[in-house]
């Protein structure tokens, strides 16, 4: 553990260590620096959309670029590796390991995010983070969308490697004593969604490499001048991220299994219930990816298939759910800063959810497809479910990570700025949505409802910007001037932490 | 203490410590409505997608960055298309170049155009006035701006 408050280490030790607190923090800094990049693009690209016209990008070309590199840096540069950082400080704990199965494949895991992250943003591609071909292949400027192909593959072979790291370490590395069923459900959440990884994303990566091998000009497997098939990618591309959808939630979830009980004083309402649904999920997620494609011209057949499919996912969900408000009730709840981002978030994942049936309907969904809708509810998933979450758990191992203590008033100003911001960006783009906006647009027609309806959501992103800014400041703060924390119950809540601190560092 | 679940069996485990029936009873609600709204999605669907046989053909080609209209007698439209309430219309989508999405969202007229591949979906327009055709499918440049009108007349 590097509590570095006691015992200072120069920064290359850090770097160079295997340890799996060590790298922990490599992911943990890595991924909160490319959230406010990518955040920072959100906002740019919320004050555009503030009035119709053109306000602060100077033409449509910028503006493509920056939303593809807002979704592709927050979803595998922020998301994954903050899953990872809180990964791999908690599992080899929770299962009693020393550390991580193999230390040096961990520190490579990390080690290809910072180039993958530099090819994406150096690159800077206009093509949507979904890279949708023939435009990839036969219009995307330049070796802007090259890089960012290669960046994406070093990105997913990263995933692999951790996926690996972590099914070894809590499949072969537990405790003997320790069965696989009483292995906490912040590991589980690990052990789900890195069995998905592994399952799922292969498929995109053979679907990037023929993407390169089609722009080089070799292959047309989905140029359809060279008689390919464009639906082909859409179905390789769904195949691994509609699975990915639920790695990147799963571990959210899994940290809310942590904070929840903690902060309620009181097990978990059913501790099964949450194993079955994070099993559940993890094999169900696989039958509802082309609900995606509706639009594409599928077949009636086809469409009722994929429907079944994803409502068949929603019953998971629905007991993660049960299983908070369960063991929320009837708790001495303390509602300390961590807490308000997990109860917050349960709440948005909710809202998501239900947003999500309605997509799924068939007739529904052609309505809602490719309009802000669809921005506004994976949005309550990525922003108010995962982030809101992976934010508790930040603040929850903050004294574990410095030693020292948050400032807990500025913590819960963060929350309530942030969850209105939310509220107002998230729910009002559902809306806009179903007035007709398509997403993805650099320019929109002076609509008064449209024109209302942008600006309410950008100044709810401007919110959530301020309440961001404070908790960086908070961290930088807190993290050099803090209080010290009481280690052995830091939150004063009584019980039995995970202590990471206790770990053993090689270093010291 | 922590919870030391105890794995005879997942479902054995739930009913270990405390009853599990708020859950089931929870869980069937769930089931229901989602029943419910997948079966009600498919009985609707299934309504929406049946062409009425009289439709005239309408052809649709997406570029970028504009839509081009063909009547079965052979006129063409850019930009703009002219239609009569009262009668019905299918409309045979493609592209020439990247993806599009051919949609008039007042009339819930949304279906993607694909090179290489003809794809239908028919309505019967029953208000005279302007709607707005846009793409909904990002296809660069000016994505933003591919847009056309939908004018619907009376029969004279």
């Amino acid at each position: 553990m590097v509590l570095e408050l006691h015992k200072p280490r120069p920064i290359w030790q850090i770097m160079f260590s295997t340890h799996h607190t060590d790298v922990g923090l490599l992911y943990l800094i890595m991924s909160l620096g490319f959230l406010f990049l990518g955040g920072a693009l959100a906002l740019a690209i919320r004050a555009e959309l503030f009035f119709p016209g053109s306000q602060i990008i100077a033409d449509s070309m910028t503006f493509n670029r920056m939303f593809t590199v807002h979704g592709t840096t927050l979803i595998f540069l922020f998301i994954l590796p903050s899953a990872s950082a809180v990964g791999n400080y908690f599992v080899p704990i929770m299962v009693r390991y020393k550390d991580m199965a193999y230390p040096k494949l961990n520190a490579i895991a990390f080690w290809m995010i910072p180039p993958g992250g530099a090819l994406i943003w150096l690159g800077f591609a206009d093509f949507t983070w979904y890279a949708t071909p023939p435009y990839s292949i036969i219009s995307a400027p330049g070796p802007a969308a090259d890089m960012w192909i290669f960046g994406l593959k070093i990105l997913g072979v990263s995933s692999i490697l951790g996926a690996i790291n972590f099914v070894v370490t809590i499949m072969k590395c537990k405790h003997p004593d320790m069965s696989l069923g009483q292995v906490p459900l912040l590991a589980w959440s690990f052990l789900s969604s890195s069995l998905i990884i592994l399952v799922a994303l292969p498929t995109f990566a053979a679907a990037l490499l023929m993407l390169l091998t089609d722009r080089l000009g070799v292959s047309g497997f989905f140029n359809p001048a060279m008689g390919g098939d464009p639906i082909a990618y859409a179905h390789l591309f769904w195949f691994t991220f509609h699975p990915e959808v639920y790695v990147l939630v799963i571990p959210a979830i899994g940290m809310m299994y942590e904070i929840i009980p903690r902060f309620s004083r009181k097990p978990i309402f059913s501790h099964a219930s949450g194993l079955a649904a994070f099993i559940i999920l993890a094999i169900v997620g696989f039958s509802s990816w082309a609900h995606h494609m509706y639009a594409t011209g599928m077949s009636f057949t086809e469409k009722t298939v994929f429907m079944v499919g994803t409502l068949a996912a929603v019953p998971a969900s629905a007991m993660h759910v049960f299983n908070f408000l369960a063991t929320m009730w009837g708790g001495r709840i303390r509602f300390s800063t961590p807490m308000m981002w997990a109860v917050g978030g349960i709440a948005l994942f909710f809202s998501a959810g239900a947003g999500g049936v309605v997509n799924s309907a068939m007739p529904l969904d052609f309505v809602t497809h490719d309009s802000y809708w669809v921005v506004g509810h994976f949005h309550l998933f990525v922003m108010g479910t995962i982030a809101f979450g992976t934010i508790g758990y930040v603040y929850y191992m903050f004294p574990y990570v410095t030693g020292r203590m948050y400032h807990e008033v500025l913590g819960k100003i963060h929350f309530v700025l942030a969850m209105i911001g939310t509220v107002m960006v998230f729910f009002t783009q559902h809306v806009l949505g179903l007035y007709g906006m398509p997403r993805r647009i650099y320019d929109y027609p002076p609509i008064p409802e449209w024109i209302a309806m942008n600006q309410i959501a950008t100044v709810g992103a401007m919110l959530i910007g301020i309440s961001m800014a404070i908790w960086l400041g908070n961290m930088i703060y807190s993290s050099a001037k803090g209080p010290e924390a009481n280690m052995e119950d830091p939150f004063g809540l009584g019980g039995r932490y995970y202590y990471p601190h206790t770990q053993k560092n090689p270093h010291h | 203490m922590q919870n030391q679940p105890n794995m005879r069996g997942l479902i054995g485990s739930m009913s270990d410590e405390h009853s599990s029936w708020p859950e089931w009873v929870y869980i069937g609600v769930v089931v229901a409505l989602l029943c419910w709204v997948g079966a009600e999605a498919w009985n609707v669907e299934r309504l929406v997608e049946h062409v009425p046989e009289d439709a005239e053909i309408i052809k649709v080609v997406g570029q970028q960055w504009f839509w081009t209209f063909e009547h079965e007698d052979g006129t063409k439209e850019v930009g703009e298309l002219h239609l009569e309430t009262g009668k019905a219309y299918k409309f045979e989508i493609t592209s020439t170049d990247v993806n599009h999405s051919f949609n008039i969202h007042d009339y819930v007229v949304l279906l993607d155009a694909v090179p290489g591949r003809i794809n239908t979906v028919w309505f019967s327009p029953t208000e005279a006035g302007e709607y707005d055709i846009q793409c909904r499918e990002y296809c660069g440049l000016i994505h933003y701006n591919m847009r056309g009108k939908l004018y619907v007349e009376d029969p004279s």
